[in-house]
């Protein structure tokens, strides 16, 4: 009963990417070592009138939020029981558990000292959100290297360990899906102190549950995107029958999150930034139309639904508006108040697409040396059902 | 008691001697610069043929110690609000959340740390003036008790009407601080942050965070419940022949009977 369709042929060339990030990696180092040598102010466009820039804005909030594909599979698969899924759970849960490494990363560079990043566990401020993210950083990475654990651990052959988290892999999924909650609307109350910087397009006091509705449906998106950057890579089909659902999944959480959006801004008496056209207004149109009003409609009709192109464009699309809606939360918004326009520097992009691109080599990686990917398992349990 | 700083711009002369005093006391390095910084930590700006002061602020609830994940600021008892650079790491959330832009950062150094007015709190423990206060020739900058202070505030407006716009800046924005100011002109064309709402920032927060025990309970619960119910719905199944479709995902899942 699997239907699935097979892309466009197209064959994976690993000739660009490998150089482009080949290529990246000089400058990458270089800025590395200038940053830690020199200070932030060498190498980034921040200021004491903007101290919180793409590192923040791209690696933090996006990479969280992108991760969040993990807790929602997990979810699904283990709580509601919904089995079918768990072909996709692997390489989801190594998404999740690269995303948190790659924000981790992030951070020890836009720390002004990141070697007291250890403070967090002995300082304790339960008044700041700050806080929260940091302990709900350290767990839920800890959640997902334990739940990546059997991969690794089957592929060596230690089967007692497995068995162990086997057998507390109900209360390991839970505590993940919690710590996800707890995280991804955390990013959002971290910009509920700002009432009076943040404009209105952004600020509401829902704003931890935008961020974390939205974070499901990017993190549903992702998880298309990433079954179709896989599958092109390798060569094999998209499983449609799995995908079309959690299209539909990623329809209503959108859905849901857009007009909760729109009330918001009506209740902020925001509108007229965008009649007006203002700059905010721009950006905000980029954002909704882009992330939210496209994917929803496109993705409504059943028949593009089940269209790989469409599938695929249709999340692409989510996603990319999910980015720029935590672009402009953590730098548009904020611009106005803070009097000055904030571009990032090269170096501050350099360093961004590095830590993407080793994040991608590490997932090419992995899926080349463990067992990922649900073909390899179904072929060397010997089953003839293709996917 | 708590105490704090009465800036009347209609006083000030812009002599700078605030300034130069503040970097004296707190061996800072470098000129009094035009804007505050990291190594400037009150500066005098002419707007128009009013001068004013800006520095922090020292909230009654101070956002960016709410705002700390470590603790590095934090209100003591007498008035200031006071930075300890040895817990702090650097993350700049108590410059982005303060509503009156006062912290600031050592862009130029490879381990920096915070720089800001800490209401000279060593001389104030030891009931001493802070030193800009000192220094001031003019009686623009007085230290006292806060409470001393609003009444000084109130009788300088009432006395004087048509000299001061009736409104003591920092009595009521966000919160209420320990710094005040008095003025012959709206606050915001002296370049100081109008507006602000009269709650302090920090409860909007705490409203989330102080709800997040009861969160993970009943969402803990909820999950454990889901699971529990859809556990026992599949090991009820498995104990009668399926109805329809012999091969269902689940039954030939060998993981199903170990977890339930
Ligand atoms: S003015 Fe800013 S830095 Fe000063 S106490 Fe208030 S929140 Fe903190
Ligand atoms: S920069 Fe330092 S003082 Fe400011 S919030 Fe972060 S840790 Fe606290
Ligand atoms: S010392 Fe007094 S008069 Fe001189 S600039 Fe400072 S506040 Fe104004």
């Amino acid at each position: 009963m699997t239907t699935s369709a097979v892309l466009p042929a197209k064959k994976f060339r690993p000739g660009f990417w490998t150089f482009f990030f080949g290529l990246v990696t000089i400058p990458f180092c270089i800025v590395t070592v200038l940053r830690f040598y020199k200070g932030l102010g060498a190498v980034t466009h921040l200021s004491d009138k903007f101290p919180w820039g793409l590192w923040i804005g791209f690696d933090l909030l996006c990479g969280v939020g992108l991760a969040a594909g993990a807790f929602t599979l997990t979810a699904a698969v283990h709580l509601f029981n919904l089995k079918k899924f768990e072909p996709i759970v692997r390489p989801t849960i190594l998404t999740g558990f690269l995303g948190y490494i790659f924000v981790i990363t992030a951070l020890m560079f836009d720390l002004g000292q990141p070697w007291r990043i250890w403070h967090a566990i002995v300082y304790w401020n339960p008044h700041s959100v700050m806080f929260e993210v940091a302990w709900c950083v350290m767990l839920y990475t800890t959640v997902l290297a334990v739940e990546f654990a059997p991969v690794v651990l089957e592929r060596f052959g230690f089967h007692a360990p497995m068995r162990i988290i086997h057998g507390i892999i109900t209360p390991l999924v839970i505590a993940g899906v919690l710590l996800s909650t707890l995280h991804q609307s955390s990013l959002g109350s971290l910009y509920l102190i700002v009432p009076s910087k943040l404009h209105p397009l952004w600020y509401s006091q829902l704003l931890p549950l935008f961020f974390f509705i939205s974070a499901i449906g990017a993190g549903i998106g992702m998880v298309i995107l990433e079954s179709y950057m896989s599958k092109r890579a390798f060569g094999r089909h998209l499983e449609m029958d799995l995908l079309e659902p959690l299209a539909r999944a990623m329809v209503v959480a959108l859905g849901i999150y857009g007009m909760m959006r729109l009330q918001a801004i009506a209740r902020n008496g925001a509108f007229s930034a965008i009649t007006d056209f203002t700059y905010e207004g721009r950006m905000f149109l980029v954002e909704f139309v882009l992330g939210v009003l496209l994917p929803v409609a496109l993705l409504s009709f059943r028949r593009l639904r089940t269209d790989p192109t469409w599938l695929v464009a249709g999340s692409f699309l989510a996603v990319l508006g999910f980015v720029v809606n935590r672009l402009n939360v953590s730098i548009t918004g904020m611009e106005g108040a803070a009097g000055v326009r904030y571009v990032p520097s090269f170096p501050e992009i350099i360093i961004s697409v590095g830590l993407v691109g080793i994040g991608m080599a590490a997932f090419a990686l992995a899926v080349r040396y463990l067992n990922i990917f649900p073909e390899q398992a179904v072929h060397a349990e010997g089953r003839p059902e293709g996917g | 008691m708590t105490v704090g700083l009465l800036f009347d711009a209609t006083r000030c002369i812009g002599c700078g001697a605030c300034a130069s005093a503040c970097k004296e006391q707190n061996k800072l390095p470098g000129p009094v610069e035009d804007e505050t910084s990291a190594y400037t930590w009150t500066t005098v700006q002419p707007k128009g043929d009013t001068f004013v002061r800006h520095l922090c602020m020292h909230c009654l609830v101070p956002t960016c110690a709410s705002v700390c994940p470590v603790a590095a600021l934090h209100k003591t008892p007498e008035g200031p609000v006071v930075y300890d650079s040895e817990k702090c790491m650097g993350c700049r959330y108590c410059m982005m959340a303060c509503p009156f832009d006062v912290p600031k950062y050592q862009w130029d150094r490879a381990v920096p740390i915070i720089g800001k007015c800490i209401m000279c709190t060593s001389r104030v423990k030891q009931g001493q003036p802070t030193a800009c206060a000192e220094a001031c020739p003019a009686g623009a900058t007085t230290f006292g008790s806060r409470a001393d202070l609003i009444r000084e505030a109130k009788d300088r407006i009432r006395q004087n009407p048509a000299g001061y716009v009736d409104h003591i800046y920092g009595l009521t924005e966000a919160g209420g601080t320990s710094v005040m100011m008095l003025a012959n002109q709206p606050f915001e064309k002296l370049g100081l942050k109008a507006a602000l709402p009269g709650e302090p920032p920090a409860m909007r927060t705490w409203q989330v965070l102080s709800n997040i025990p009861d969160f993970v309970a009943v969402w803990g619960v909820f999950l454990y419940g889901v699971h529990w119910i859809t556990a026992r719905r599949e090991a009820v199944s498995a104990h009668q022949p399926p109805p329809r479709s012999p091969g269902t995902a689940s039954t030939d899942d060998p993981h199903t009977g170990r977890r339930s």
